[in-house]
């Protein structure tokens, strides 16, 4: 699936809301979808997820799969102190991670906050583009990132203007005090309108990541409810966690939601992406991530434009594990560049 | 590339340390038996693994009287905070030696390395530790101040889970200070040969633990002989018949842990992604070897389709082939026989009507193999809802109210295991309450523990082993001379 798909396609989505629902998605009827989905067995979920992180990669494999997550990584700096010259420092790692390795792949994406957009595209020059073509997205947080706390007409401002800068994709957050009071209608209502903002006057549209922070929903059976609740509203991905509140993205997490997605191609034939964020820093456990993917949904969903992983520390130990597997050799982390 | 193509990983067999050939294990050293011998195999290769004793009528007799000799002279005086000593340092040796147990058991079993490695080894070490505690406390047991012990404990295990099945026997007969001849299934003696050698190790005094390896012939010897002052037998239905008859009449205490033919209900509340794991979990656990396997499904009909589905989607990406390769999902059926008899009843299935769906796996040229296999459309009345298979074959029924589920569940002449899928805490207890088996697993299934005790109704069998229960079936009241599982 290429970048265009997404663009085409999605603007037909909360249409089928109503035709899935069976009414207008108000909190009454949202509720009555949303829980009578089969519930998620905590230990069971858990457990699945133990098992998957036991498998085994053979040393060809683990090649392929240490490049594919550098290639799957939204590189990423949130930060209150970010400036631009940072950004530029960041942007220059995504682009060339590996100073040593010419043949090392680049990341995905550079995922900044709005007002940094410009610095980024800027820094990205030449580079800026689809992953898909080996060139670098740029993603920007936005909805008053990272509690949502703030008017509906706020937020859309927020993602128009980052939209307007040059953003390719948007992590917007929901409303999880709406969604834990149970107005799932207003958190519907609230990623369709940002879905909307998204829109760029060529009629092409920025991608749409809608962050969960499964972190405060704190059940399993809520985060597949919020699943359900982001897709179904328009979502491109879904993805875990801001990166601010504990615990961010977890296995057991990121398996319920690549169930989701299954679910969710099963039903409509669509594929929406996934996006774990937070706490993934050893390229080990990045490897889990990717043999419960493909365990899950399979493996074509091991592309930019349907798995990421949201990450800043992740990249280095890649690199490190990278450059073990060539030379046999572990350098240590002042080899690899700080961004 | 195919990302999936994950490693050959095998566990080195480099580890292991075997003896060409092995005796029988008696006063705490092997020596060669009188009678024949024969040899274990690898049922992933059918290589030979090792000569091993089919231990004769003298043989067991040797080991009885050493047992005996043990018990009166050693383990009846020695106190339970003694006992308990040795219990512990056998987990423990237990514990070090666990790769090489693992490896062992995968070996000559057939099971996946990940379940002997996760799963049999690490349960063997918690029922010795578990026992072991209760070694110096069994005035709280239940039969008042001072419970005795049996005297010699003949004690017959059986093939799907060597290892931890004489765990199973041995720690709650030795924490309750009784010796031991045990007697290994024919076509698994190996993990018990070296479980013979960590009793070694652990200094454990001569004749408190003997190993007598053989065949069935080897087992009624045991059964038969005077000496012995309780009987203790995991395995079929048929055979602990047969035990049952031999022992009647006698003073001879017994217990029977048999055969099973689990229902696992599936409501439509159920939450069903990890419903599918646990149906998998369920029937493909140890090949389907396991006595409480949950081989009937029952699932409500509105959601039949849907789990079904998911169900052959799931079984798609089940790894099956080198047991020892980290990898493996599905290990090798344990020997020719109980391939056949797969075979057999899996054929007698498609003849009565069933429907047969099997995953799609690449089969090993040497070595015994079945795919996971689920049959649909089968009816209570088929011969695959009424046997028990011991394979990697699941059967569908379907159920339209929670009272057709109990009375479908209970519907069998097995009573030792079921399992409840639902979100609805209620219902689970109201259905379990009513289901006639000894273990019930609500949201989960095929969980152990050793303070958990575990045993059938019916033709499953009598008796309890784990927990305080499992001490019972070892102990007698000084006051009435009685125990409670007899």
């Amino acid at each position: 699936m290429t970048r265009t798909d997404i663009q085409t396609r999605t603007p037909a989505r909360p249409e089928r809301a109503v035709e899935i629902l069976g009414a207008e998605p108000d909190d009454a009827t949202l509720r009555r979808y949303l829980h009578g989905l089969p519930g998620v067995d905590a230990v069971g979920l858990e457990q699945r997820s133990a098992a998957l992180g036991t498998r085994s990669i053979k040393t060809t494999s683990k090649a392929w799969a240490l490049d594919r997550v550098i290639q799957l990584i939204d590189l990423t700096t949130l930060e209150g102190a970010d400036t631009p010259g940072k950004v530029r420092s960041l942007v220059a790692k995504a682009v060339t991670p590996d100073a040593a390795d010419p043949s090392c792949p680049r990341v995905a994406a550079v995922c900044v906050y709005g007002d940094m957009v410009p610095a980024a595209v800027e820094a990205l020059g030449g580079a800026h583009g689809d992953p898909d073509d080996g060139l670098i997205g740029v993603a920007a947080v936005a909805t008053a990132f990272p509690s949502g706390r703030a008017a509906l007409e706020i937020k859309l401002a927020d993602t128009a203007a980052a939209v307007a800068a040059g953003a390719d994709e948007i992590d917007m957050v929901i409303d999880r005090g709406a969604f834990l009071a149970g107005r799932y209608g207003i958190v519907f209502d609230q990623i369709a309108r940002v879905k909307q903002a998204c829109a760029r006057p060529d009629g092409t549209a920025a991608s749409l990541k809608v962050i969960l922070e499964t972190g405060e929903l704190n059940t399993y059976d809520n985060i597949k409810r919020a699943s359900w609740l982001a897709i179904l509203a328009g979502g491109d991905f879904i993805k875990t966690s801001t990166g601010k509140v504990q615990p961010a993205a977890t296995l057991p997490t990121t398996l319920l939601m690549l169930e989701v997605v299954r679910d969710w191609h099963r039903a409509t034939g669509e594929r929406i992406g996934v996006k774990p964020a937070g706490g993934i820093r050893a390229a080990k456990d990045a490897l889990k991530y990717l043999v419960t993917v493909a365990e899950t949904v399979g493996e074509e969903w091991l592309q930019p434009h349907l798995f990421r992983f949201g990450a800043s520390g992740l990249l280095n130990d890649v690199l490190l594990q990278r450059r073990k597997l060539a030379s046999g050799h572990y350098s240590g982390p002042d080899y690899v560049t700080i961004d | 590339m195919a990302f999936l193509e994950y490693a050959p990983a095998p566990e080195s067999r480099a580890i292991l340390s075997l003896r060409d050939e092995y005796g029988i294990f008696v006063d705490g050293e092997f020596r060669p038996a009188a009678g024949a011998s024969f040899d274990t195999i690898s049922p992933a290769d059918e290589t030979r693994i090792a000569t091993v004793a089919a231990a004769s009528d003298d043989d067991v007799d040797a080991a009885v009287a050493a047992a005996r000799r043990a018990y009166t002279k050693v383990w009846s005086r020695m106190s339970g905070r003694d006992r308990g000593k040795y219990l512990f340092r056998i987990a423990r040796l237990v514990q070090e030696r666990a790769r090489e147990l693992a490896v062992a058991e995968s070996l000559d079993n057939g099971k996946p390395i990940k379940e002997s490695r996760d799963v049999d080894v690490p349960l063997v070490a918690a029922w010795f530790f578990y026992y072991a505690g209760w070694a110096d406390k069994l005035d709280y047991a239940g039969l008042g101040a001072d419970p005795r012990a049996l005297g010699v404990a003949g004690q017959i295990i059986p093939w799907n889970f060597p290892l931890l099945m004489l765990a199973w026997k041995i720690a709650p007969a030795l924490a309750a200070g009784n010796t031991v001849v045990l007697k290994p299934a024919e076509t698994t003696p190996l993990s018990a040969l070296l479980f013979a050698e960590i009793l070694q190790q652990a200094d454990l005094p001569p004749g408190v633990v003997n190993i007598v390896t053989g065949a069935g012939a080897t087992g009624a010897a045991l059964v038969r002989h005077p000496d012995v002052d309780k009987i203790a037998f995991t395995g079929s239905t048929a055979v602990g018949r047969e035990i049952a008859r031999a022992v009647a009449g006698t003073d001879t205490r017994l217990t029977l842990e048999l055969g099973g033919k689990a229902a696992n209900i599936v409501f439509d509340d159920a939450p069903i992604d990890q419903a599918v794991e646990g149906i998998v979990n369920g029937i493909f656990f140890n090949q389907g070897h396991v006595c409480c396997a949950g081989s009937r499904l029952l699932v409500q009909e509105s959601i039949h389709d849907e789990v079904v589905d998911r169900l052959k989607q799931r079984l798609s990406t089940l790894r099956l082939g080198d047991p020892l390769d980290k990898n493996t999902d599905i290990g090798a059926i344990n020997s020719r026989a109980q391939l056949e008899r797969i075979r057999e009843l899996s054929r007698i299935g498609e003849e009565e009507g069933a429907v047969r769906w099997s995953a799609e796996c690449a089969i090993p040229d040497t070595g015994f193999w079945f795919a996971p296999t689920i049959f649909t459309d089968v009816q209570t009345s088929h011969r695959i809802a009424r046997d028990e298979i011991f394979g990697p074959v699941l059967s569908v029924l379907t159920f339209r109210t929670p009272a057709e589920a109990i009375a479908k569940a209970n519907n069998t002449p097995y009573g030792l295991s079921a399992g409840i899928w639902s979100e609805k805490g209620s219902r689970i207890l109201a259905v379990a309450d009513k289901l006639r088996a000894g273990v019930v697993w609500a949201n989960t299934f095929n969980r152990f523990d050793p303070a958990s005790p575990f045993g059938g109704y019916k033709e499953s069998g009598f008796g309890r082993e784990g927990g305080r229960h499992g001490l019972l079936a070892y102990l007698k009241s000084p006051v009435s001379g009685r125990g409670v599982a007899k």
